[in-house]
Protein backbone atom coordinates (compact mmCIF):
# COMPACT_ATOMS: atom_id res chain seq x y z
CA UNK A 1 0.00 0.00 0.00
CA UNK A 2 0.76 3.14 -0.70
CA UNK A 3 2.91 6.02 2.06
CA UNK A 4 2.23 9.60 1.96
CA UNK A 5 4.70 12.11 3.62
CA UNK A 6 2.48 14.90 4.78
CA UNK A 7 2.58 17.85 6.74
CA UNK A 8 -0.11 19.78 8.91
CA UNK A 9 -0.74 22.11 11.33
CA UNK A 10 -2.48 20.49 14.75
CA UNK A 11 -3.04 23.13 17.75
CA UNK A 12 -0.70 25.53 16.00
CA UNK A 13 1.91 22.97 15.73
CA UNK A 14 3.72 22.13 12.43
CA UNK A 15 3.43 18.07 12.13
CA UNK A 16 5.20 15.58 10.17
CA UNK A 17 4.04 12.44 9.52
CA UNK A 18 4.66 9.34 7.16
CA UNK A 19 1.32 7.64 6.67
CA UNK A 20 -0.67 4.86 4.66
CA UNK A 21 -3.37 5.53 2.33
CA UNK A 22 -5.92 3.94 4.79
CA UNK A 23 -4.99 5.57 7.34
CA UNK A 24 -7.88 8.66 9.02
CA UNK A 25 -7.26 11.43 10.19
CA UNK A 26 -8.74 10.10 13.47
CA UNK A 27 -6.17 7.50 14.11
CA UNK A 28 -3.25 9.89 13.16
CA UNK A 29 -4.54 12.35 15.73
CA UNK A 30 -5.14 9.37 18.32
CA UNK A 31 -2.26 6.89 17.61
CA UNK A 32 0.09 8.81 15.79
CA UNK A 33 0.09 12.26 17.74
CA UNK A 34 -1.20 11.27 21.18
CA UNK A 35 -4.40 13.46 20.91
CA UNK A 36 -6.53 11.24 22.27
CA UNK A 37 -9.80 14.08 23.14
CA UNK A 38 -11.23 13.49 19.49
CA UNK A 39 -12.98 9.90 20.33
CA UNK A 40 -14.10 6.98 17.64
CA UNK A 41 -17.53 6.71 18.59
CA UNK A 42 -18.95 4.82 15.44
CA UNK A 43 -16.17 5.31 12.50
CA UNK A 44 -19.23 5.85 10.16
CA UNK A 45 -20.23 9.86 10.31
CA UNK A 46 -23.02 9.73 12.80
CA UNK A 47 -22.06 9.82 16.52
CA UNK A 48 -19.74 13.23 16.04
CA UNK A 49 -17.23 12.15 18.87
CA UNK A 50 -14.06 12.57 16.51
CA UNK A 51 -15.00 16.20 15.22
CA UNK A 52 -12.39 18.23 14.59
CA UNK A 53 -12.25 21.30 12.53
CA UNK A 54 -10.33 21.45 9.20
CA UNK A 55 -9.34 24.84 7.59
CA UNK A 56 -11.74 26.75 9.79
CA UNK A 57 -14.71 24.21 8.81
CA UNK A 58 -16.01 21.31 11.60
CA UNK A 59 -15.54 17.53 9.85
CA UNK A 60 -15.83 14.01 11.27
CA UNK A 61 -12.53 12.66 11.33
CA UNK A 62 -13.22 9.12 11.17
CA UNK A 63 -14.17 9.85 7.70
CA UNK A 64 -11.26 11.97 6.72
CA UNK A 65 -8.25 10.29 4.91
CA UNK A 66 -4.50 11.68 7.23
CA UNK A 67 -3.28 12.41 3.74
CA UNK A 68 -6.41 14.50 2.64
CA UNK A 69 -5.81 16.44 5.78
CA UNK A 70 -1.85 17.32 4.53
CA UNK A 71 -1.79 21.17 4.22
CA UNK A 72 -4.50 21.85 6.41
CA UNK A 73 -4.52 23.56 9.42
CA UNK A 74 -6.62 21.43 12.37
CA UNK A 75 -8.17 21.93 15.74
CA UNK A 76 -8.66 19.40 18.33
CA UNK A 77 -10.10 19.56 22.02
CA UNK A 78 -6.35 19.86 23.11
CA UNK A 79 -6.45 23.18 21.25
CA UNK A 80 -9.08 25.28 22.99
CA UNK A 81 -7.92 26.38 25.65
CA UNK A 82 -4.15 28.56 25.68
CA UNK A 83 -2.23 29.53 28.47
CA UNK A 84 -4.51 32.01 29.69
CA UNK A 85 -7.16 29.63 30.55
CA UNK A 86 -10.07 27.28 28.78
CA UNK A 87 -12.58 28.39 26.17
CA UNK A 88 -15.98 30.16 27.24
CA UNK A 89 -17.42 26.76 25.99
CA UNK A 90 -15.45 24.78 28.76
CA UNK A 91 -16.13 27.15 31.68
CA UNK A 92 -19.82 26.50 30.63
CA UNK A 93 -20.08 23.48 30.53
CA UNK A 94 -18.49 23.23 33.82
CA UNK A 95 -20.96 25.83 35.20
CA UNK A 96 -23.58 23.65 34.17
CA UNK A 97 -22.38 20.37 34.75
CA UNK A 98 -22.88 19.49 30.89
CA UNK A 99 -20.95 16.77 30.79
CA UNK A 100 -21.42 13.19 32.25
CA UNK A 101 -19.90 10.02 31.16
CA UNK A 102 -17.61 13.17 28.90
CA UNK A 103 -17.12 10.51 26.09
CA UNK A 104 -19.48 12.98 23.03
CA UNK A 105 -17.95 16.23 24.54
CA UNK A 106 -15.09 16.79 23.08
CA UNK A 107 -16.75 16.50 19.61
CA UNK A 108 -19.81 19.06 21.10
CA UNK A 109 -17.07 21.33 22.33
CA UNK A 110 -15.16 21.58 18.77
CA UNK A 111 -19.06 21.65 16.97
CA UNK A 112 -20.11 24.38 19.10
CA UNK A 113 -17.02 26.52 18.90
CA UNK A 114 -17.21 26.64 14.74
CA UNK A 115 -20.23 27.25 15.23
CA UNK A 116 -20.25 30.10 17.59
CA UNK A 117 -17.21 31.35 15.66
CA UNK A 118 -20.05 31.09 12.45
CA UNK A 119 -23.00 32.62 14.79
CA UNK A 120 -21.85 35.10 17.43
CA UNK A 121 -25.80 35.36 18.28
CA UNK A 122 -27.71 31.99 17.84
CA UNK A 123 -31.45 31.35 18.93
CA UNK A 124 -31.90 27.70 20.32
CA UNK A 125 -33.31 26.22 17.39
CA UNK A 126 -29.63 27.49 15.60
CA UNK A 127 -28.12 25.50 18.18
CA UNK A 128 -29.82 22.34 18.50
CA UNK A 129 -29.48 22.20 14.45
CA UNK A 130 -26.03 22.89 14.76
CA UNK A 131 -25.28 20.00 17.13
CA UNK A 132 -27.60 17.89 15.42
CA UNK A 133 -24.42 15.78 14.27
CA UNK A 134 -23.30 15.22 17.82
CA UNK A 135 -24.95 12.16 19.97
CA UNK A 136 -24.77 12.15 23.62
CA UNK A 137 -25.61 8.55 24.90
CA UNK A 138 -25.98 9.93 28.15
CA UNK A 139 -28.98 12.30 26.60
CA UNK A 140 -27.17 15.57 28.48
CA UNK A 141 -28.69 17.70 25.49
CA UNK A 142 -30.77 20.47 27.74
CA UNK A 143 -27.27 21.29 29.69
CA UNK A 144 -25.14 21.50 26.40
CA UNK A 145 -27.78 23.51 25.04
CA UNK A 146 -27.32 25.31 27.96
CA UNK A 147 -23.74 25.90 27.76
CA UNK A 148 -23.38 26.95 24.58
CA UNK A 149 -26.25 29.79 25.26
CA UNK A 150 -23.63 31.09 27.98
CA UNK A 151 -20.90 30.97 26.11
CA UNK A 152 -22.29 32.68 23.08
CA UNK A 153 -24.02 35.71 25.74
CA UNK A 154 -19.88 35.83 26.71
CA UNK A 155 -19.57 33.79 29.94
CA UNK B 1 -25.23 -6.17 14.67
CA UNK B 2 -21.73 -5.01 13.77
CA UNK B 3 -20.71 -3.24 17.43
CA UNK B 4 -16.96 -2.30 16.33
CA UNK B 5 -16.59 -1.00 12.71
CA UNK B 6 -13.26 -2.49 10.97
CA UNK B 7 -10.80 -0.11 9.71
CA UNK B 8 -10.77 0.46 6.39
CA UNK B 9 -8.98 -2.12 3.79
CA UNK B 10 -5.58 -0.95 2.03
CA UNK B 11 -5.51 1.13 -1.39
CA UNK B 12 -3.37 3.32 -3.02
CA UNK B 13 -4.67 6.78 -2.93
CA UNK B 14 -3.52 9.15 -5.75
CA UNK B 15 -4.85 12.93 -5.89
CA UNK B 16 -6.15 13.46 -9.59
CA UNK B 17 -4.93 17.11 -10.85
CA UNK B 18 -6.25 16.34 -14.37
CA UNK B 19 -8.81 14.63 -16.03
CA UNK B 20 -6.42 12.92 -18.28
CA UNK B 21 -5.05 11.29 -15.52
CA UNK B 22 -8.09 9.58 -14.06
CA UNK B 23 -8.80 8.81 -17.74
CA UNK B 24 -5.11 6.95 -17.54
CA UNK B 25 -6.06 5.59 -13.95
CA UNK B 26 -9.18 4.60 -15.00
CA UNK B 27 -7.92 2.49 -18.05
CA UNK B 28 -5.35 0.66 -16.22
CA UNK B 29 -7.32 -2.01 -15.19
CA UNK B 30 -7.01 -2.21 -11.84
CA UNK B 31 -10.27 -2.07 -9.53
CA UNK B 32 -10.90 1.05 -8.61
CA UNK B 33 -13.11 3.86 -7.10
CA UNK B 34 -13.64 7.80 -7.40
CA UNK B 35 -13.63 9.65 -4.34
CA UNK B 36 -15.04 13.26 -2.97
CA UNK B 37 -16.07 13.66 0.08
CA UNK B 38 -15.98 9.54 1.20
CA UNK B 39 -18.74 10.19 3.61
CA UNK B 40 -20.32 7.18 1.52
CA UNK B 41 -16.97 5.40 -0.05
CA UNK B 42 -15.26 5.11 3.51
CA UNK B 43 -18.56 3.76 4.77
CA UNK B 44 -19.37 1.74 2.29
CA UNK B 45 -16.08 0.28 2.09
CA UNK B 46 -15.70 -0.31 5.82
CA UNK B 47 -18.84 -1.81 5.66
CA UNK B 48 -17.19 -4.61 3.19
CA UNK B 49 -19.18 -2.89 0.13
CA UNK B 50 -16.27 -3.02 -2.14
CA UNK B 51 -12.44 -2.55 -1.74
CA UNK B 52 -10.85 -1.08 -4.52
CA UNK B 53 -6.92 -1.28 -5.45
CA UNK B 54 -6.94 2.54 -5.99
CA UNK B 55 -9.39 5.17 -4.62
CA UNK B 56 -8.97 8.43 -7.13
CA UNK B 57 -9.75 11.51 -5.47
CA UNK B 58 -11.09 13.51 -7.84
CA UNK B 59 -12.09 16.77 -5.91
CA UNK B 60 -9.24 19.09 -6.31
CA UNK B 61 -9.35 18.60 -10.50
CA UNK B 62 -9.94 22.40 -12.38
CA UNK B 63 -13.70 23.56 -11.44
CA UNK B 64 -14.63 20.90 -9.38
CA UNK B 65 -15.35 23.27 -6.15
CA UNK B 66 -16.76 26.15 -7.72
CA UNK B 67 -20.12 27.83 -8.08
CA UNK B 68 -20.46 29.75 -11.70
CA UNK B 69 -23.51 31.88 -13.01
CA UNK B 70 -24.60 30.76 -16.68
CA UNK B 71 -26.26 32.69 -19.30
CA UNK B 72 -30.04 33.58 -18.21
CA UNK B 73 -29.46 33.13 -14.55
CA UNK B 74 -29.10 29.11 -14.65
CA UNK B 75 -25.78 27.98 -12.06
CA UNK B 76 -23.31 25.88 -13.01
CA UNK B 77 -22.55 23.58 -9.81
CA UNK B 78 -18.87 22.15 -9.64
CA UNK B 79 -19.47 18.24 -8.99
CA UNK B 80 -17.18 18.53 -6.01
CA UNK B 81 -19.15 22.04 -4.29
CA UNK B 82 -19.81 20.59 -0.69
CA UNK B 83 -23.23 21.01 0.91
CA UNK B 84 -23.10 23.64 3.10
CA UNK B 85 -21.45 25.61 0.36
CA UNK B 86 -24.51 25.11 -1.41
CA UNK B 87 -26.69 25.47 1.06
CA UNK B 88 -25.37 28.91 1.46
CA UNK B 89 -24.23 30.08 -1.56
CA UNK B 90 -25.97 33.48 -2.28
CA UNK B 91 -27.07 32.06 -6.21
CA UNK B 92 -28.82 29.45 -4.87
CA UNK B 93 -30.04 30.84 -1.56
CA UNK B 94 -31.48 33.70 -3.99
CA UNK B 95 -33.11 31.86 -7.44
CA UNK B 96 -32.81 27.96 -5.97
CA UNK B 97 -33.80 27.55 -2.39
CA UNK B 98 -35.54 24.62 -2.93
CA UNK B 99 -31.82 22.92 -3.84
CA UNK B 100 -30.55 24.70 -0.43
CA UNK B 101 -33.22 23.60 1.32
CA UNK B 102 -32.52 20.34 0.18
CA UNK B 103 -28.92 20.12 0.98
CA UNK B 104 -29.18 21.30 4.60
CA UNK B 105 -31.56 18.42 4.98
CA UNK B 106 -28.86 16.09 4.71
CA UNK B 107 -27.00 14.52 8.11
CA UNK B 108 -25.11 17.48 10.07
CA UNK B 109 -22.93 20.25 9.51
CA UNK B 110 -19.73 18.44 10.04
CA UNK B 111 -21.00 15.76 7.50
CA UNK B 112 -22.07 18.73 4.88
CA UNK B 113 -18.53 19.99 5.21
CA UNK B 114 -17.52 16.93 3.15
CA UNK B 115 -20.30 15.52 1.29
CA UNK B 116 -20.73 16.56 -1.96
CA UNK B 117 -23.93 17.06 -4.20
CA UNK B 118 -21.55 15.54 -7.41
CA UNK B 119 -21.30 12.23 -4.82
CA UNK B 120 -25.12 12.29 -3.36
CA UNK B 121 -26.10 12.39 -7.31
CA UNK B 122 -23.40 9.36 -8.11
CA UNK B 123 -23.98 7.46 -5.20
CA UNK B 124 -28.04 7.34 -6.41
CA UNK B 125 -29.73 6.15 -2.92
CA UNK B 126 -33.09 6.33 -3.43
CA UNK B 127 -33.03 8.57 -0.33
CA UNK B 128 -30.60 10.73 -2.04
CA UNK B 129 -31.75 14.29 -0.98
CA UNK B 130 -30.23 16.56 -3.38
CA UNK B 131 -32.17 14.04 -6.00
CA UNK B 132 -35.97 15.24 -6.00
CA UNK B 133 -34.37 18.92 -6.59
CA UNK B 134 -31.97 17.93 -9.58
CA UNK B 135 -35.17 16.52 -11.16
CA UNK B 136 -37.73 18.93 -10.23
CA UNK B 137 -34.95 21.55 -11.11
CA UNK B 138 -34.30 19.83 -14.44
CA UNK B 139 -30.50 19.51 -13.61
CA UNK B 140 -28.39 18.20 -16.44
CA UNK B 141 -25.00 16.51 -15.21
CA UNK B 142 -22.00 16.89 -16.95
CA UNK B 143 -19.67 14.28 -17.43
CA UNK B 144 -16.39 13.53 -18.67
CA UNK B 145 -14.87 10.69 -20.22
CA UNK B 146 -12.21 9.68 -22.79
CA UNK B 147 -14.40 10.40 -25.66
CA UNK B 148 -15.28 14.31 -24.15
CA UNK B 149 -17.64 15.86 -22.69
CA UNK B 150 -21.66 13.89 -22.24
CA UNK B 151 -24.56 16.20 -20.83
CA UNK B 152 -27.42 13.54 -19.04
CA UNK B 153 -30.67 14.85 -18.19
CA UNK B 154 -31.32 14.15 -14.14
CA UNK B 155 -34.43 11.92 -15.12
CA UNK B 156 -32.18 9.99 -17.17
CA UNK B 157 -29.06 9.63 -14.50
CA UNK B 158 -30.75 7.35 -11.77
CA UNK B 159 -31.14 3.85 -13.05
CA UNK B 160 -31.66 1.57 -10.12
CA UNK B 161 -30.75 1.58 -6.32
CA UNK B 162 -27.40 2.58 -6.16
CA UNK B 163 -26.82 2.67 -10.36
CA UNK B 164 -26.27 5.41 -12.83
CA UNK B 165 -26.10 6.53 -16.26
CA UNK B 166 -22.16 7.16 -15.76
CA UNK B 167 -19.96 4.72 -18.74
CA UNK B 168 -16.82 3.13 -17.00
CA UNK B 169 -13.99 5.95 -17.44
CA UNK B 170 -16.78 8.86 -17.04
CA UNK B 171 -16.65 10.90 -14.30
CA UNK B 172 -19.49 13.55 -13.42
CA UNK B 173 -17.89 17.15 -13.31
CA UNK B 174 -20.43 19.74 -12.78
CA UNK B 175 -24.41 19.81 -12.47
CA UNK B 176 -26.16 22.93 -14.30
CA UNK B 177 -29.47 24.07 -13.30
CA UNK B 178 -30.98 25.61 -16.39
CA UNK B 179 -32.44 29.08 -16.01
CA UNK B 180 -35.31 29.12 -13.22
CA UNK B 181 -39.05 29.22 -14.63
CA UNK B 182 -40.68 33.17 -13.49
CA UNK B 183 -41.64 33.31 -10.00
CA UNK B 184 -41.51 29.75 -9.21
CA UNK B 185 -41.55 28.35 -5.30
CA UNK B 186 -39.89 25.63 -4.40
CA UNK B 187 -40.43 23.41 -1.19
CA UNK B 188 -38.49 20.13 -0.39
CA UNK B 189 -40.28 18.28 2.66
CA UNK B 190 -38.54 15.55 4.49
CA UNK B 191 -39.41 12.53 7.13
CA UNK B 192 -36.72 11.12 8.83
CA UNK B 193 -36.95 8.83 11.97
CA UNK B 194 -35.88 11.83 14.11
CA UNK B 195 -34.91 14.90 13.81
CA UNK B 196 -30.93 14.05 13.51
CA UNK B 197 -30.45 14.46 10.02
CA UNK B 198 -31.58 10.44 8.99
CA UNK B 199 -31.89 9.58 5.60
CA UNK B 200 -35.57 10.37 3.96
CA UNK B 201 -38.34 7.72 4.95
CA UNK B 202 -40.10 9.80 2.66
CA UNK B 203 -38.68 13.17 0.47
CA UNK B 204 -41.19 15.88 -1.51
CA UNK B 205 -39.79 18.13 -3.22
CA UNK B 206 -42.18 20.54 -5.64
CA UNK B 207 -41.90 23.12 -7.51
CA UNK B 208 -44.60 25.70 -9.01
CA UNK B 209 -44.97 28.30 -10.48
CA UNK B 210 -48.02 30.70 -12.59
CA UNK B 211 -47.90 29.76 -16.59
CA UNK B 212 -51.06 31.22 -18.44
CA UNK B 213 -50.45 28.41 -20.84
CA UNK B 214 -51.64 25.62 -18.62
CA UNK B 215 -55.05 24.83 -17.94
CA UNK B 216 -54.76 25.56 -14.42
CA UNK B 217 -53.01 28.82 -15.23
CA UNK B 218 -50.38 26.99 -13.15
CA UNK B 219 -47.21 24.35 -13.60
CA UNK B 220 -45.91 22.05 -10.96
CA UNK B 221 -42.85 19.55 -11.04
CA UNK B 222 -43.26 17.44 -7.88
CA UNK B 223 -40.47 14.39 -7.27
CA UNK B 224 -39.98 11.79 -4.77
CA UNK B 225 -37.29 10.00 -2.70
CA UNK B 226 -37.03 7.00 -1.30
CA UNK B 227 -40.40 5.39 -2.42
CA UNK B 228 -39.06 4.00 -5.47
CA UNK B 229 -36.07 2.19 -6.61
CA UNK B 230 -34.75 5.31 -8.00
CA UNK B 231 -35.15 9.02 -6.98
CA UNK B 232 -38.70 9.64 -9.29
CA UNK B 233 -40.81 12.20 -10.51
CA UNK B 234 -44.31 12.50 -11.05
CA UNK B 235 -46.06 13.25 -13.71
CA UNK B 236 -49.50 12.17 -13.10
CA UNK B 237 -49.83 14.65 -10.15
CA UNK B 238 -48.42 17.40 -12.52
CA UNK B 239 -51.16 16.73 -15.19
CA UNK B 240 -53.75 17.34 -12.74
CA UNK B 241 -52.42 20.21 -11.39
CA UNK B 242 -51.80 22.12 -14.31
CA UNK B 243 -55.74 20.90 -16.08
CA UNK B 244 -57.75 21.47 -13.10
CA UNK B 245 -58.74 24.00 -10.89
CA UNK B 246 -56.89 24.12 -8.29
CA UNK B 247 -58.16 24.19 -4.31
CA UNK B 248 -57.81 21.40 -1.61
CA UNK B 249 -59.84 18.98 -3.99
CA UNK B 250 -57.03 19.07 -6.98
CA UNK B 251 -54.43 19.01 -4.17
CA UNK B 252 -55.33 16.02 -2.58
CA UNK B 253 -56.24 14.48 -6.09
CA UNK B 254 -52.56 15.24 -6.69
CA UNK B 255 -51.24 13.79 -3.70
CA UNK B 256 -52.91 10.13 -4.28
CA UNK B 257 -51.42 10.14 -7.69
CA UNK B 258 -48.41 10.44 -6.15
CA UNK B 259 -49.05 7.47 -4.09
CA UNK B 260 -50.07 5.41 -6.60
CA UNK B 261 -46.83 6.59 -8.20
CA UNK B 262 -44.53 5.41 -5.12
CA UNK B 263 -42.95 1.90 -5.31
CA UNK B 264 -41.84 1.67 -1.83
CA UNK B 265 -40.61 -1.22 0.03
CA UNK B 266 -39.82 -2.38 3.74
CA UNK B 267 -36.78 -1.61 5.59
CA UNK B 268 -35.28 -1.16 8.40
CA UNK B 269 -36.77 2.57 8.41
CA UNK B 270 -39.93 2.36 7.64
CA UNK B 271 -42.47 -0.36 6.11
CA UNK B 272 -43.79 0.07 2.74
CA UNK B 273 -47.13 0.94 4.24
CA UNK B 274 -46.17 3.54 6.28
CA UNK B 275 -44.15 5.24 3.36
CA UNK B 276 -47.42 5.18 0.79
CA UNK B 277 -49.49 6.87 3.77
CA UNK B 278 -46.55 9.41 4.33
CA UNK B 279 -46.19 10.24 0.45
CA UNK B 280 -49.69 11.15 0.35
CA UNK B 281 -49.46 13.48 3.34
CA UNK B 282 -46.57 14.88 2.54
CA UNK B 283 -47.29 15.15 -1.15
CA UNK B 284 -50.32 17.16 -0.19
CA UNK B 285 -48.06 19.14 2.71
CA UNK B 286 -45.64 20.30 0.17
CA UNK B 287 -48.49 21.22 -2.44
CA UNK B 288 -50.22 23.33 -0.03
CA UNK B 289 -47.19 25.31 1.21
CA UNK B 290 -45.82 26.24 -2.22
CA UNK B 291 -49.72 26.90 -3.61
CA UNK B 292 -49.95 29.54 -0.95
CA UNK B 293 -46.34 30.78 -0.77
CA UNK B 294 -47.71 31.27 -4.64
CA UNK B 295 -50.50 33.93 -2.99
CA UNK B 296 -53.08 31.89 -3.26
CA UNK B 297 -55.30 30.08 -0.98
CA UNK B 298 -56.66 26.81 -1.03
C1 LIG C 1 -24.04 9.57 8.93
C2 LIG C 1 -24.48 9.80 7.50
C3 LIG C 1 -25.69 10.44 7.26
C4 LIG C 1 -26.10 10.66 5.95
N1 LIG C 1 -27.28 11.30 5.75
C5 LIG C 1 -27.70 11.54 4.49
C6 LIG C 1 -28.93 12.22 4.27
O1 LIG C 1 -29.62 12.65 5.20
N2 LIG C 1 -29.33 12.41 2.98
C7 LIG C 1 -28.59 11.99 1.93
O2 LIG C 1 -29.00 12.19 0.79
N3 LIG C 1 -27.41 11.34 2.11
C8 LIG C 1 -26.96 11.11 3.36
N4 LIG C 1 -25.77 10.44 3.56
C9 LIG C 1 -25.01 9.94 2.40
C10 LIG C 1 -23.84 10.82 1.89
O3 LIG C 1 -23.35 11.65 2.90
C11 LIG C 1 -24.25 11.67 0.70
O4 LIG C 1 -24.72 10.85 -0.33
C12 LIG C 1 -23.10 12.56 0.18
O5 LIG C 1 -23.61 13.65 -0.52
C13 LIG C 1 -22.10 11.82 -0.69
O6 LIG C 1 -21.13 12.74 -1.18
P1 LIG C 1 -19.56 12.45 -1.04
O7 LIG C 1 -18.88 13.60 -1.68
O8 LIG C 1 -19.21 12.13 0.33
O9 LIG C 1 -19.45 11.17 -1.99
P2 LIG C 1 -18.35 10.01 -2.02
O10 LIG C 1 -18.53 9.11 -0.89
O11 LIG C 1 -16.99 10.58 -2.23
O12 LIG C 1 -18.82 9.30 -3.38
C14 LIG C 1 -20.13 8.76 -3.52
C15 LIG C 1 -20.20 7.84 -4.73
O13 LIG C 1 -20.01 8.54 -5.95
C16 LIG C 1 -18.86 8.03 -6.64
N5 LIG C 1 -18.22 9.23 -7.17
C17 LIG C 1 -17.56 10.18 -6.44
N6 LIG C 1 -17.18 11.18 -7.24
C18 LIG C 1 -17.58 10.87 -8.50
C19 LIG C 1 -17.50 11.54 -9.76
N7 LIG C 1 -16.91 12.75 -9.89
N8 LIG C 1 -18.03 10.94 -10.84
C20 LIG C 1 -18.63 9.73 -10.72
N9 LIG C 1 -18.76 9.06 -9.56
C21 LIG C 1 -18.25 9.62 -8.45
C22 LIG C 1 -18.06 7.31 -5.61
O14 LIG C 1 -17.23 6.31 -6.18
C23 LIG C 1 -19.15 6.74 -4.73
O15 LIG C 1 -19.70 5.60 -5.32
C24 LIG C 1 -25.31 10.22 4.86
C25 LIG C 1 -24.08 9.59 5.11
C26 LIG C 1 -23.66 9.38 6.41
C27 LIG C 1 -22.34 8.71 6.66
S1 LIG D 1 -16.64 8.34 15.13
FE1 LIG D 1 -16.76 9.77 13.54
S2 LIG D 1 -18.84 10.29 13.58
FE2 LIG D 1 -18.77 8.68 15.03
S1 LIG E 1 -21.82 12.89 28.29
FE1 LIG E 1 -21.87 10.78 27.97
S2 LIG E 1 -22.17 10.68 25.83
FE2 LIG E 1 -22.49 12.73 26.23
Amino acid sequence: MATHKISLTVNGVLEQAEVPSNMVLLTLLRERLGLTGAKNGCAAGECGACTVIMDGEPVNSCLVLAVEADGSEIVTVEGLSSESGLDPLQEAMIEVSGTQCGFCTPGVLISARAFLDRTPSPSEDEIKEALRGNLCRCTGYVRIVESVKIAAKGG
Amino acid sequence: MKSVRPGLPEFDYIRAETIEQVSELLKNGKPSRLLMGGTDVFVQMRDGAFSPAILVDVKHLPGMQSIQKTGNKGLRIGAAVDLNTLAGHPEVVKSFPLLAEAAQSVASYQLRSRATMGGNLCNASPAADTAPAALVLEAILVAQGSNGERRIPAHDFFTGPGQNALQDGEILTSIEIPPPPKGPVGRYLKLGRNAEGDLAIVGVAVLGYADKTSESGFRFRMALSSVAPTPIRVPTAEDILESRTIGDETISAAAQAARKTAKPIDDVRASAGYRSAMVEVHARRALHAVWTALGREA
